[in-house]
Formats: structure tokens, C-alpha cells, sequence
């Protein structure tokens, strides 16, 4: 039964159990529902909750614990002398997952008959071509045992689901039945709603906690396996990256790393001045005509996706700086490089830096900068003497936050910065940075077992500290300045 | 009082700047003019911007097309005669391109023009034309036989010479274009039967491959976004909503809530492509969900949209004041039901506003999406809901950044035209939010 | 108009520091300050009573041209200090400021030590030729607010750190470090307990020896504890003006009466 039609019988299920629950509730006192605890909808909503949510969640569980379980039975058919080398028995059972869905769709699709299939287990060349016309691509030869192993993959998935199913109905037909006969006028079932509802809101809301455990163990995970190949201090240590396919790659952090700073330098470099004067015109001098149009203008390249910007990059700014500076300058003919990506990742931080530093300025007091004009200050001397040093913990905490923004930004670079990883101080240079490899090392056909695949994830691990590092400081500070003027 | 030496000796006179107070008024003008610079910078690079994309992207959505009249001539296409699709269907597109270069050469002909030493004049249009051709054929087996004007694409080439992209000189050292293939356009274009128009096929068609530009467009890339933006908001707003409610309205103060604030404010900081490692390493090895798929692309952009979401609807939940909540508790309304009834309500339109622009910001992503291999080359539309979730798709900004990986230059134009695009989806979201929040914001 | 005419003369005993004739303030479209004249004189000090929202911190914060700052106030009428026209378009109110102190209502020192809060006034006007004459400075400022022998041990710390009279007295000898010659007082013992505000009172008594003092202030006691003229303003108009004394024991108009025995205000 697929699962969508069983989704929707639930529901179904869980209606009924609402009218029904509803009805018995207004029969019980006779239509009189001032004689009721709660509104009548409140008892059909109760039937409707003990109908629908332990069956859910009963399926929920099942669907995760069921390819773990028909592994751990199939797994036994593959014969370990079998597996190739350089291979492992992870990469033959992904190979049997794909075969056992590509049979999947080549049925319903009618390419295949199931009737069919235990004829095919020796011409499984003929099999490999009609997979291949569902559009299931099966790299090597198909081996018999691993497609005994499919077939013994579906027959086990087809036999759970359909016992799913019925344990699913089943529960829930039980829990709506139980809780319908115990609707009586005196039941608290608005209570019970309200408190099944709460349930939900708290799940709710501990998604962003689930999140970062995703986060956190997805990296965590993988990098281990990364530096069960890869030795640590090679990987950060060593000043060479140069990952090879058939290994004995070069995979050090720091020509990475390098790139990533010096191209988040130069955009601070740009944005922070910009920004932080942008803020303090449109707060203390601009008049209001040019604050209703500067700042929106300002706000607008915010909302401008990064990959527009890494266009920009590429076929604008590049060629520019290329043909205007390096070039001339003698200081290189590639149009990537770190001033490109540099000055275009400034642009884009400039509304951060800016809208960040014009509530920080903002928060600063009337009254602390009455007392300077007060004793004939002058604007500008009020700015730099007395609101920047009392905003100062706040900007350096807007700058902290664009400088994690820089660090982490991904498509302006992949654009704009280029693809070699070297460490050199020449900004017209073209250089890589960590977020660049993450997505050369992890686009197109990726192999879960080589260390140049797996490296993406220490990188990312790394991305993930420092960032989450910069922001925690700076979310910190921030607050810490907050306080001190509330 | 018209003295005007009144000030007592070492007393200085107002009406007089002294030195020190020009050097000071001149330094706050440099001051306030680096500001005024500033906001200036600011501007412009967004002007430049704007500009540098309109410039290289607006051409997309023109293309030179060139007419022909073709024969469809039964030796080719139907030996047998009887009109079998299915025997028809084994004649593969390089059947139907004699046709097409017979067409060319009577046009030719019928030009009356003789340039020495043109080759391949079949070549000045797009390779797309013969698979146009075929499924015309198959589409309607009885026109074999007869003579039917058809409009096919330029090739990018070509279309690239009317755009400026392409000149004589450059031909010379082309190997796909000759100068005496834009000798014919250009003769072609006088007499009329090569022009250049409106190109809906950038927006419905899907990508083509790399040595066919002029075919490349947007179809499937719109639809696994509109996909996407689906799944976050089917998912992101419920949840988005019920994590707020509950922090705003429900949450004591203890150590559980402040670890989900903390989570929040750091999630939305979270470098985007740490959550597409995130969607490979839980969504599709993990959970073994398709690649490409817009499911997974949803999913993804529905944590990432979250925070936002979340940010949104508490401010707009903390904006609600005290007194109605007093109120309806007042008339014995439980919390739930004050929530439900009378806070969401007012809160609602700043919700729906953090929603749309969340889903702009959403539609806009690219780095995780380039994870989960929405990056793979697509050209079959996916099916409709709910199986085409699962289908392979691309998304608008992943293909804007395949088509930089092109060699051919006219993926530049095409690149810049998708931009426009997503563009114009991100003004039209945005304006719907500034109209709600002007139309429906309440101040208390 | 005769018994004002009466006080006027009474005035005149003393050298005029400022003079306000026809003075109007706008907020927008609130007429916050009708027709004012007042003249406040040489080494005394003058008082602004009335109840809130009378306009009388609007009008001390014209002496100084503080409502500069302000986008929607406009002033007319003419204020003159030592008979040059403060309003005048040459005059660059950051000078004027420089001769015009003020000290406000909430104690405002800025977010640095208690030497460079001192400092500040003298810094940006160029009082000081070097180190050793701007320490000069900051002790005689710090002597003068009568708080150097509580901070002396500790300039280097932040202003914000000292107590409300202490933070109160810091901004008063801030504003004396510029060697200004009329001191704008706007309410400054309203954040004050009753120690520091005697305190301060105290400390006004003595700046009167050197300079003409405008303190606005909501307590009546206060103003007949420190001031020797006063000025009582009611709803944007100066009411009555004259001798402390004679405003507190014989007003003439009937509404300072109400309002010095409590019944308005």
C-alpha cells in the first residue's frame, strides 16, 4: 500500500473520529451543551488526535527503523569474498538499495513483468538495459548474488510494509475507539487538546535544536571517517593542497584557509568603512527626503541573492580588474581572483554592516549626545569621540558577524575567487577557499570512501566552528551592549 | 545694544570665526562628506549591478529565428508508407536533417545570392530544429508528404551576430560560423525570412546541452523552484508558527528554551552550505531520499527559512499588546484559546509578511542546492505533485550557475536572462510583502 | 505691563549677560514658547519655575541653541549674548556653545574615563597647549565641581561608574572645563537623591562667583534656595520675572500665586 493512500486514510480515519466524537458528545446531553466540560468540537477533536497522531508517529518510527532491519537480512547474501576491491560492503548494499528501487519503478512502469524477474537472474545484462530505460544507471555488471539480494530486499520491504499498514490502521482505529468510549460530558477534552496541541508546539520549536544535532553529527560523523584515512596534522597543517583521484592527495587546510581570510579581509576592508559611514550619514546627517531613499536603496542589495552577485563577479568586476589593474600593474592576467571576489562579497556586506551599525548607533542615547553638543561639540566631533567609542562593542560585534558572514560565503567566491588553492599575497591572484572545495569536492559523482570526497565534510566542520565560533562572540557582545543601554 | 564691542577684553565675539573653528567646520565637512561618499558607493554598485546584468541578460529573451519551408518528403521519414508511428518513430533526428539542408539550399536558391565559398549553410541553425521537426512528424503522422513552414531557432552563433556577440572577424577563427554564413543572415534577414523576436522558449523550455545555447531555458529550473518553494511553505510556516507561539506565548524560562533561542539566533548565522552538507549527509545518504530532487532542495531551504520565519512572526506575536490577551483571559478563555483566537489573528499579517520574504530568500539559494545535486543536467520536466517532488529537477539560481560553467559564450546572456528572471520573482515577492504590511499593519 | 515694566528696572542693578526680546518657539505646529523677553544678568543665578510642559527647558535650551538639533523647532525673536545676536546666521552655535554650558537633566557622562569626560570640552575647543596644562585643567574643573577629592584616586576609570551625584557633579565640572560664561542648568537635581542634591545646590551657590547660572528646575524650594532672580513660566508664557525673594513672597500675577501655593502645577 503506498504510503500516501495510507496517509490519507489516517486522515480519513481521524475525520470520522471527529464527527463521530462530536456527535456522541452533544447525544450524551442531549443537545444541551451547557451540561458538556468543553465546546462539542473539542471531543471530536480529542477522537481526532488519539486517531491520527500515535499512528504517525508508529509509521514515523517504522519508516526509519525498516531499511536498517531488511539490511541486517540481507547483508548475509552477499558473500564478503565477493566484494571488489576498493570497495566495501556499504558501496554493494547502496548498489542493492538502487537496484531494488530501479525494479521497483521498471514494474510500474510495466518495462519489467514481475513474473519476469526470476527468469532474468541470468541474463542480467537484458536487466541492466531496462534499468537503464527507467533511468536507473547501474555502473558495473550486476553481480547474481547482489541481485538475489534485491529481489530478497523487495520481497522482505513488501511483505514489512504491507504488515505496516495493517499495525498502522490497526493503532489507530484502537486509540480513536478507546478514546471515543470514554467521551463523557464531565471528560476535560478541551484540556486534553490544549495539552496534545502544546505537545505539538514544543516538538515544534526543538526542530532548530534537532537541526544543529543534524548539523553537528552529519560532520562529526563523516570527518572521523575522514581522518581514519587522513592523518590530522597532515590535514592542517600541511601548506599543499592537492587532491589526487587515485589517491595519495595532498588535502592541507591551510592554503584554504588562507585564501578564505585574505578574501574576507579585503571584503571588510570594503565593507566595514562603507558601511559603518553609510550608517552614521543616514543616522546623524542625511535629511529625511534621503533617508527615505538611501536607505532602502541600501536595504535592497541585501535582498540581492548571492548568486547574482558571483555573476557580477564573473563577468563584470573580473574582467575589470583585470584589464584596469592586474594587468596593467604586471600583477597577473586571471580575472578570479581575490580583489574580485573580495570587493563584490564588500558590496554585498555592506547593507549587513551598515543596517547592523545604524540600530547600534541608534541605541546610544539622546542624552549622551545633548551633553556633547552641549559643550560646543560639533557633529562630527560628537560621532567619532562619543557615540563611536560608547556603539564600539556593538560594531565590532556587527563586524564580527560580517566577518562569519565572509567566511561562509559560498557563491561569490566559487565565481569570483577561482579554483587554485595557493598562498600568496598577491590579491590579484586567483586563489580557493574552503567553501569553493566543499562544493568541488562534493558536486557530481561523489564516492562516500575517498578521503578527497570525505574532506568536504572536515572542511565543513571547520566552516561550522569558526563561523559558529564569530557568531557566538559576537551574538555576545552584542547583547552584553544591549544591556548596558536599557 | 548696538555696541558691537560689548565683549570685554579676551572675550572673543561670536559673529567672528575664530581659526580653530574653521579648521573644526572644515574637518565636519570632510566628515559628512565621507558619509555622503559612502551611501554614494553604496548606491552606485547597486546601479552598476543592475545595469551590468539588464545589459548582458536582456537579449536572452530575444532569439533570431529563421523560416523555412520544409518537405517533408515520405523517402525519408516513412519508407513503408503507412503512416506507423511506431515505424516512423525508429527514423532518429539525423533522418529529418537532410531535410533541413535541402530546405536551406532552395532558400538559397531562391535568394538569388552566390557567396564564394560558403560551406554548411545548414549549420546557421540550430541543432534543436531537427528533434522540432521530428516531434512535429510524430505528433501528426499526415502531413508526410507535404511542404510546411517552420520556425526554427538560429543557431547561438548566429544569433550571437545580430546581438553583437559575434563579428566578421571573430567568425574567421571560428570553427562553428563562417563569415560567409553571416554574409547569408544577413541576406536572409533582408529578404525576411530570419528574424529576431520574442523568445518564450527561454521561459518554457528546458536546459539544452552545451553546444546549443540557443535552445537552453528555464522550464524545468522554474518549475523545481516553484516545487521548492512548496515544501518550505507547506512545512516552514506551520512550523515556523508553532515554534514562535510556543516561545512567545508558552515557554517558561528555563534551561530547555534558552538552548532552543540560542539554536535559533545561531542557525540563522549558519553558513548556507554547511546545511546542503547537511542535506546530503542526512536527507539523501542517510534517509536515501532522491538526488536533484526538489523534495530534498525543499527540505533543506525549509531549515534554512526557519529562523527567519521564526524572527518574524515572535516579533510580530510580541507586538500584540498585553491587553488583548487580558482581555480574553478575562472572559475565562483558556491560554490556548486566547492564542488561537485572538493573538494569531492580529499577528498575522507581520507573519505572512516574514514568510514571503523568507521564501524570496529561500528562492534565491544556491549553495546547498549545489549539494544535493540539483546541479545534474535535466531536461525532463517532472511530473506533477506529489510524484515530481521526487523527481530530478533544477532549481532558477543552480542554473544560473551551471550555465557560467559553459564553455559557449551565450551561456553568458543566458546566465544574466535567468537572473533577470529570478529577479523579477524576487521584486514581485517582495512588493506583495510591502503591500501587506502597508495595507495591514496596525499600530497599537 | 506696568509691574513688569517695575521689574525690569529692578534688573537693570546688575550688567545684562543675555537678552531675550520677543522670543517664540515652534514645534512644528505647537507654539511652545509665546513672545518671551528676559534678561539674565552677570553672576547670579536665575531660575526657571513653572509646571511641566511650560516651555521653560524649550527657552533655556534656545540660550545655547541646543534646539539646533531638533528638525521641527523654529525660533524667532532675538537673544543676545553680550550684545551680539546668538541667532545671527554668522554665528556658528558650536562657539557659541563653547561660551554656553549646559548640564542636563539625567547625569550624561560619556562612556570614558573620568579624566577624558574633563577633557573632552578642552580637547575640542584647543584650551590646552599641552599635557601637563590640560591635568591642570582637569584637576581645576574636578576642584571647581567640588568632586576631586572623591575621584582624584581614579581618573583613569569610567565615568559611568560613579554614583548619581557624583555622575551629576562630573557633568557640571565637564561643562566648567570649557571656561564657559553662562551655565545652562536643565533640571539637574531631579535624578538625584536628597544628598546629592544638596550637594550640587551647594556647588551652584559657588559658581555664582564666576558665573551668570540659568538653572530650570520643577522644585520651588530649590529655587528659592539657590536663585536670586526668578522667572515663572506658564503654557509657553513668561508669567512673572523678578527678585526670588519678592516672586515667593509677593508675586503679582495671580497664577504664580496659585502655582507657589500648590494649587496649579
Amino acid at each position: 500500500m503506498a504510503i500516501w493512500l495510507l496517509v490519507l486514510i489516517v486522515l480519513a480515519m481521524g475525520f470520522a473520529g471527529f464527527v463521530l466524537g462530536r456527535k456522541r458528545a452533544l447525544n450524551a446531553v442531549g443537545g444541551n451543551i451547557r451540561n458538556l466540560h468543553s465546546l462539542p468540537s473539542y471531543y471530536g477533536q480529542t477522537v481526532f488526535i488519539f486517531a491520527i497522531v500515535p499512528a504517525f508517529l508508529l509509521m514515523i518510527c517504522w519508516l526509519i527503523l525498516e531499511p536498517f532491519y531488511i539490511e541486517s537480512r540481507v547483508s548475509g547474501m552477499i558473500d564478503p569474498t565477493e566484494i571488489a576491491d576498493g570497495s566495501s560492503t556499504s558501496l554493494v548494499m547502496s548498489d542493492v538499495r538502487r537496484i531494488s528501487s530501479g525494479l521497483d519503478t521498471a514494474v510500474d512502469r510495466g518495462v519489467l513483468r514481475e513474473g519476469d524477474l526470476d527468469g532474468m537472474r541470468n541474463d542480467l545484462d537484458t536487466l541492466r538495459a531496462r534499468l537503464g530505460d527507467v533511468g536507473v544507471a547501474v555502473g558495473s555488471d550486476i553481480k547474481q548474488s547482489v541481485f538475489l539480494a534485491a529481489q530478497e530486499y523487495r520481497s522482505i520491504g513488501a511483505t514489512l510494509r504491507g504488515v505496516m499498514s495493517g499495525v498502522v490502521l490497526l493503532l489507530s482505529i484502537a486509540a480513536a475507539a478507546w478514546a471515543f468510549l470514554r467521551l463523557t460530558p464531565e471528560f476535560r477534552a478541551r484540556n486534553v487538546t490544549e495539552a496534545a496541541i502544546k505537545v505539538l508546539l514544543i516538538l515544534a520549536s526543538s526542530v532548530a535544536v534537532m537541526t544543529t544535532i543534524g548539523i553537528v553529527m552529519s560532520l562529526i560523523f563523516e570527518t572521523s571517517n575522514f581522518f581514519k584515512m587522513y592523518p590530522l596534522s597532515e590535514f592542517l597543517f600541511s601548506t599543499t593542497w592537492n587532491p589526487q583521484f587515485r589517491g595519495g592527495s595532498d588535502l592541507g587546510i591551510l592554503p584554504l584557509l588562507w585564501g578564505t581570510l585574505y578574501v574576507s579581509f579585503v571584503a571588510l576592508l570594503v565593507a566595514v568603512p562603507v558601511g559603518l559611514f553609510s550608517a552614521i550619514y543616514l543616522a546623524e546627517y542625511a535629511t529625511k527626503r534621503v533617508r527615505t531613499f538611501a536607505k532602502p536603496v541600501i536595504e535592497i542589495l541585501a535582498g540581492i541573492p548571492t548568486i547574482v552577485y558571483g555573476l557580477f563577479a564573473l563577468i563584470t568586476v573580473g574582467p575589470l580588474l583585470r584589464d584596469y589593474f592586474a594587468q596593467p600593474l604586471g600583477l597577473g592576467a586571471s580575472s578570479s581572483s581575490v580583489m574580485t571576489a573580495g570587493l563584490v562579497m564588500g558590496i554585498m556586506l555592506i547593507p549587513f554592516v551598515s543596517s547592523l551599525s545604524d540600530d547600534i548607533i541608534n541605541a546610544v542615547p539622546q542624552s549622551m549626545r545633548d551633553g556633547s553638543y552641549g559643550l560646543g561639540a560639533t557633529q562630527s566631533e560628537t560621532v567619532r569621540q562619543v557615540i563611536i567609542p560608547a556603539a564600539l562593542p556593538g560594531i565590532i560585534g556587527a563586524i564580527l558577524l560580517a566577518a562569519s558572514r565572509a567566511i561562509g560565503e559560498t557563491m561569490i567566491v566559487v565565481l569570483g575567487a577561482g579554483a587554485a588553492a595557493k598562498l600568496s599575497l598577491n590579491p590579484f591572484e586567483a586563489m580557493t577557499t574552503i567553501t569553493v572545495k566543499i562544493v568541488s569536492q562534493l558536486t557530481g559523482d561523489t564516492e562516500f570512501a575517498s578521503p578527497e570526497t570525505l574532506v568536504a565534510f572536515a572542511l565543513g566542520l571547520s566552516l561550522f566552528v569558526v563561523t559558529l565560533g564569530l557568531n557566538v562572540l559576537a551574538l555576545w557582545i552584542v547583547r552584553r551592549y544591549r544591556e548596558q543601554y536599557e | 545694544m548696538t555696541d558691537m564691542s560689548a565683549p570685554s577684553s579676551g572675550k572673543t565675539s561670536l559673529l567672528r570665526l575664530d581659526a580653530r573653528t574653521k579648521k573644526r567646520n572644515a574637518a565636519e565637512r570632510r566628515f559628512r562628506a565621507y558619509g555622503a561618499i559612502c551611501v554614494g558607493i553604496a548606491v552606485v554598485a547597486l546601479v552598476v549591478l543592475m545595469a551590468s546584468i539588464l545589459k548582458n541578460g536582456t537579449s536572452a529573451f530575444f532569439q533570431t529565428h529563421i523560416t523555412l519551408d520544409i518537405e517533408l518528403l515520405e523517402s525519408k521519414l516513412d519508407k513503408t508508407g503507412n503512416r506507423d508511428i511506431a515505424e516512423m518513430s525508429k527514423v532518429s533526428t539525423f533522418g529529418y536533417a537532410p531535410l533541413i539542408k535541402n530546405a536551406m539550399e532552395a532558400k538559397i536558391e531562391e535568394l538569388g545570392v552566390d557567396i564564394e565559398g560558403l560551406k554548411k549553410p545548414q549549420d546557421m541553425i540550430s541543432k534543436e530544429a531537427a528533434a522540432q521537426l521530428r516531434r512535429f512528424v510524430l505528433a501528426n503522422p499526415d502531413v508526410v508528404g507535404g511542404t510546411y513552414e517552420f520556425e526554427f531557432l538560429a543557431s547561438g552563433r548566429i544569433d550571437g551576430y545580430f546581438k553583437g556577440r559575434v563579428t566578421m572577424e571573430s567568425a574567421e577563427r571560428d570553427k562553428n560560423v563562417s563569415p560567409q554564413q553571416l554574409m547569408l543572415a544577413d541576406a536572409m534577414k533582408e529578404e525576411g525570412s530570419l528574424n529576431t523576436s520574442f523568445n518564450w522558449k527561454f521561459i518554457t523550455w528546458p536546459d539544452a546541452s552545451e553546444n546549443r545555447p540557443e535552445a537552453a531555458g528555464l522550464g524545468v529550473a522554474i518549475i523545481g523552484s516553484f516545487y521548492m518553494m512548496i515544501v518550505v511553505l507547506v512545512l516552514a510556516l506551520p512550523i515556523g508558527v508553532a515554534a514562535s507561539i510556543y516561545l512567545e506565548e508558552f515557554a517558561p524560562k528555563n534551561w530547555f528554551t534558552d538552548l532552543i533561542e540560542v539554536n535559533i539566533s545561531n542557525l540563522a548565522a549558519v553558513p548556507s552550505i554547511v546545511f546542503g552538507i547537511l542535506g546530503l549527509a542526512i536527507f539523501i545518504n542517510f534517509a536515501g531520499l532522491p538526488q536533484s530532487a526538489p523534495i530534498v532542495g525543499g527540505l533543506v531551504l525549509t531549515l534554512m527559512t526557519l529562523p527567519t520565519i521564526i524572527i518574524a512572526t515572535r516579533a510580530s506575536l510580541k507586538a500584540v499588546p498585553p491587553s488583548i490577551r487580558e482581555a480574553a483571559l478575562g472572559v475565562g478563555a483558556s491560554k490556548m484559546q486566547t492564542v488561537f483566537h485572538h493573538v494569531l489573528p492580529l499577528a498575522a499579517p507581520g507573519i505572512l509578511t516574514g514568510t514571503i520574504i523568507g521564501l524570496a530568500q529561500a528562492l534565491g539559494e544556491t549553495a546547498p542546492l549545489l549539494l544535493i545535486g540539483m546541479v545534474a543536467f535535466v531536461r525532463e520536466y517532472p511530473s506533477g505533485p506529489p510524484e515530481g517532488f521526487f523527481d530530478p529537477a533544477a532549481a532558477l539560481p543552480v542554473q544560473v550557475y551551471n550555465w557560467t560553467q559553459r564553455a559557449d559564450p551565450a551561456f553568458v546572456e543566458r546566465a544574466s536572462g535567468a537572473i533577470i528572471v529570478l529577479l523579477v520573482f524576487l521584486l514581485v515577492m517582495n512588493l506583495v510583502a510591502i503591500i501587506l504590511r502597508r495595507r495591514f499593519e496596525r499600530r497599537w | 505691563m506696568d509691574d513688569l515694566r517695575g521689574i525690569e528696572r529692578a534688573i537693570e542693578m546688575q550688567e545684562t549677560k543675555i537678552a531675550a526680546k520677543g522670543v517664540d518657539v515652534f514645534y512644528g505646529d505647537t507654539h511652545a514658547i509665546k513672545d518671551v523677553n528676559v534678561e539674565i544678568a552677570e553672576k547670579t543665578v536665575t531660575a526657571f519655575i513653572g509646571p511641566s510642559g511650560c516651555g521653560k527647558s524649550t527657552f533655556l535650551r534656545c540660550l545655547n541653541r541646543m534646539n539646533d538639533t531638533i528638525d521641527v523647532a523654529r525660533v524667532s525673536g532675538s537673544i543676545m549674548l553680550d550684545g551680539e545676536d546668538i541667532y545671527d546666521p554668522k554665528v556658528d552655535p558650536v562657539q557659541l556653545r563653547a561660551k554656553v554650558g549646559m548640564v542636563f537633566q539625567k547625569p550624561n557622562p560619556f562612556p570614558k574615563s573620568i579624566y577624558d569626560n574633563i577633557a573632552y570640552g578642552p580637547r575640542i575647543h584647543g584650551l590646552a597647549s599641552g599635557k601637563a596644562e590640560l591635568d591642570e585643567i582637569v584637576e581645576k574643573s574636578l576642584r571647581r565641581g567640588a568632586i576631586w577629592e572623591e575621584v582624584k584616586d581614579r581618573l583613569d576609570q569610567p565615568g559611568t561608574g560613579l554614583s548619581g551625584g557624583q555622575q551629576q557633579r562630573l557633568c557640571i565640572a565637564r561643562a566648567i572645563a570649557t571656561e564657559p560664561e553662562v551655565l545652562l542648568m536643565d533640571e539637574p537635581c531631579s535624578a538625584l537623591d536628597p544628598i546629592a542634591t544638596a550637594q550640587v545646590e551647594e556647588l551652584i551657590d559657588e559658581l555664582r562667583q564666576n558665573y551668570s547660572v540659568v538653572i530650570v528646575t520643577h522644585s520651588m524650594q530649590q529655587a528659592a534656595r539657590v536663585s536670586q532672580k526668578t522667572a515663572f513660566f506658564h503654557l509657553g508664557d513668561l508669567v512673572e520675572f523678578g527678585e526670588t525673594a519678592t516672586i515667593f513672597t509677593n508675586p503679582v500675577d495671580s497664577r504664580t500665586e496659585s502655582y507657589i501655593t500648590g494649587r496649579i502645577g
